[in-house]
């Protein structure tokens, strides 16, 4: 299996007023192709530094990083927004979908800042696509605060999908949500994982942790575990949802 | 990311907070409206004082007593030879002396109080004068006729009337033919002048005006001297020989000292110092109004500051999925262009109507430059503002942007 993500003794360290605070020291990881991992640690273990590298969001102090073969560890910020948009689809704990936007402008978004001319109902098109994956294709027109907590994720879901990433990147996704809306979320997360997809979670809750494959576990900006649960992808691909779950949350 | 695109999203963005866009807007509006509407006020003053100059004959050259630095008004009387006089007509009129002169016009000046039946009115004016006046002065009859030159030879107590004195006296009566008494004295009313209407000082419509002698005869006395000379040039470009063969006619007689003792006043040279006087007054009512511009400008630099600021995270979004700075760039830009161009075009429509109504007596002109200048600067100092903002929006760190609460 090919490794989508390759991570080699990276370091990352802040300055906060006088004190320098090592986030990240000396982390090395592999992620193969269509891995299903949780990244689970304590607050303050690196987590979300590592999260924020492995998302070109933040470049890291030294080490190197691979994505999709591309060594992105020292890349301009617009090249890496360019990696943001066509390799990386985030999912955030809030969402953050914009507001006064409807649900299918959200998706659209990243195929706007993609580059390649893509006519205007081309894009409507292939975002009603995954808006329908995450079964929400009547609520194209609502907006983010008439849609329940569990829809805006399944939007931001669609969102992240839509310009076809190399891994799927969830940032606590479900710490927003009632375990209605979670098990749902995560049965997504699980189906997305069954078709094929690479999906990296962070997480300290152990019932979504139990989901992935892989499970790495994070203490003081070190890999104080890496075990794999063997956890077979589900057996039945649900994408098509019915609401029930929803109506019974909101 | 499409210029297009970019356009859309910034519409949204000034869709979004309507109220706030507006009084953005009214920055803007009023700093170009108030630069058309200023520009035009003063384009207008310059327009109406150049046709009053106009009006009062531009080939023309006044010559009044008195120097500039002395004379009249600087107590006492005047003394005798500084006087312009008959004499100094006759002069002037010397044909060989003068070939650039086409008409000597003297004028005398007094004070009278008119009279019909019981109606009482003194005009503002009263003058004795030849019927050179008219032509010279621009002020033909609109009924009846002048004074003539044998008014002028035979002393004839006529008048002609300027319209405010008609109105006051006649009130819709007309006046031909009959007789007023001018300080007890009877004339008779032979003509009406064409109305004139203001000068932005004084009514030139206020006047009445006997011929010269009847009038130093029976009202000023013929030891006052004249109150001006008024020399026509026979044409526009002849106007500066015919100052100098005046010049050099009456220097000699009336001068101490080696200063001339009177004052000439060239029209053209007046419409000149008046257009450059008008330029600067322009110039400075401009400069308020684009004071106002500027603030407007500064108001868009402070609303798109606090809408960055406000937006910080929506910032991160858009650069979480990819947007680029050149991207967040745009749009912020593009919002800030955009409110100054709605503000600029509303700001126009308000001008051009503002201009049409009377400003403090001044009927504005519209200069089509200030139109144009006004818009671009508008829209100019609506990007120049942007820019700081819109920096500062798509230099922000995603991650930054994205915590941001």
């Amino acid at each position: 299996m090919p490794s989508v993500i390759t991570v080699k003794n990276l370091v990352k360290t802040f300055i906060v007023g006088e004190v320098e605070v090592r986030a990240l020291r000396g982390v090395n990881l592999d992620v193969e192709k269509g891995e299903f991992l949780a990244v689970t640690g304590p607050s303050g273990s690196g987590k979300s530094t590592l999260m924020h590298i492995i998302g070109c969001l933040d470049r890291p102090t030294s080490g190197q990083y691979f994505l999709d073969g591309e060594d992105v560890s020292r890349m301009s910020k617009d090249a890496l927004a360019a990696v943001r948009n066509r390799k990386i689809g985030f999912v955030f704990q809030g969402f953050n979908l914009l507001a006064r936007t409807t649900a299918l402008d959200n998706i659209e978004l990243p195929l706007l800042y993609s580059g390649n001319a893509m006519k205007a109902a081309e894009r409507r098109k292939r975002s009603m696509e995954v808006l329908k994956a995450v079964g929400l294709e009547n609520r194209g027109d609502h907006h983010p605060n008439q849609l329940s907590g569990g829809q805006q994720q399944r939007v931001a879901i669609a969102r992240a999908l839509v310009n076809e990433p190399a891994i799927l990147l969830a940032d606590e996704p479900t710490g927003n949500l009632d375990t209605a809306s979670t098990v749902e979320i995560m049965q997504i997360l699980s189906d997305l994982h069954a078709s094929g997809r690479t999906i990296v979670v962070i997480t300290h809750e152990a019932e979504v942790a139990d989901r992935a494959q892989r499970v790495i576990h994070l203490v003081d900006g070190g890999i104080e575990s890496d075990r794999r649960t063997g956890a077979a992808p589900p057996v039945t691909p649900r994408f098509a949802h019915d609401d029930s779950a929803e109506a019974i949350s909101a | 990311m499409s210029v297009l695109e970019a356009m859309r999203m910034a519409m949204h963005g000034v869709a979004a907070n309507r109220m706030r866009s507006l009084l953005t807007m009214l920055g803007i509006t009023i700093g170009v409206a108030a630069v058309i509407i200023l520009v035009a006020v003063g384009h207008g003053s310059a327009v109406a004082v150049q046709k009053n100059i106009e009006g009062l004959g531009t080939n023309v050259v006044t010559i009044q007593p008195g120097g500039f630095g002395f004379g009249r008004g600087s107590g006492g009387a005047q003394s005798s030879f500084t006087q312009l006089t008959t004499k100094d007509v006759k002069a002037l009129q010397d044909p060989s002396a003068t070939p650039d002169i086409k008409s000597v016009t003297p004028v005398v000046n007094g004070s009278v109080t008119a009279t019909f039946g019981s109606a009482s009115y003194t005009p503002n004016q009263f003058i004795g004068t030849t019927p050179s006046y008219a032509e010279a002065r621009k002020s033909p009859v609109s009924a009846g006729e002048f004074i003539t030159q044998q008014d002028e030879t035979a002393h004839s107590r006529v008048v002609v009337l300027g319209q405010t004195v008609v109105t006051n006296l006649f009130g819709s009566q007309s006046p031909l033919g009959q007789t007023i008494k001018l300080n007890g004295i009877g004339f008779e009313v032979v003509g009406v002048l064409a109305p004139k209407g203001t000068n932005g000082i004084q009514d030139q419509d206020d006047i009445a005006i006997a011929p010269l002698t009847t009038t130093q005869s029976l009202i000023t006395g013929v030891t006052g001297g004249l109150g001006q000379i008024i020399i026509e040039a026979k044409s526009s470009h002849q106007v500066d020989a015919a100052e100098a063969e005046a010049t050099s006619i009456l220097t000699p007689g009336h001068s101490s000292n080696g200063t001339a003792n009177f004052r000439v006043l060239n029209q053209a040279s007046l419409l000149q110092t008046t257009a450059s006087t008008n330029q600067v007054f322009t110039v400075l009512l401009a400069a308020v109004a684009a004071i106002s511009l500027l603030v407007g400008g500064i108001g868009v630099m402070n609303i798109m500051l606090v809408t960055v600021t406000e937006r910080t995270r929506e910032i991160g979004i858009r650069k979480a999925v990819g947007a680029r700075r050149s991207d967040i760039l745009a749009q912020f830009l593009s919002e800030s262009v955009l409110l100054s161009v709605f503000g600029g075009a509303v700001g126009v429509a308000a001008g051009l109507l503002g201009s049409r109504f009377k400003i403090v007596g001044v009927q504005p002109a519209v200069e089509p430059y200030s139109v144009a200048l006004a818009l671009a600067v508008g829209i100019a100092v609506g990007l120049f503002f942007g820019i700081y903002p819109a920096n500062r929006a798509a230099s922000l760190r995603p991650i930054d942007a994205l915590r941001y609460e």
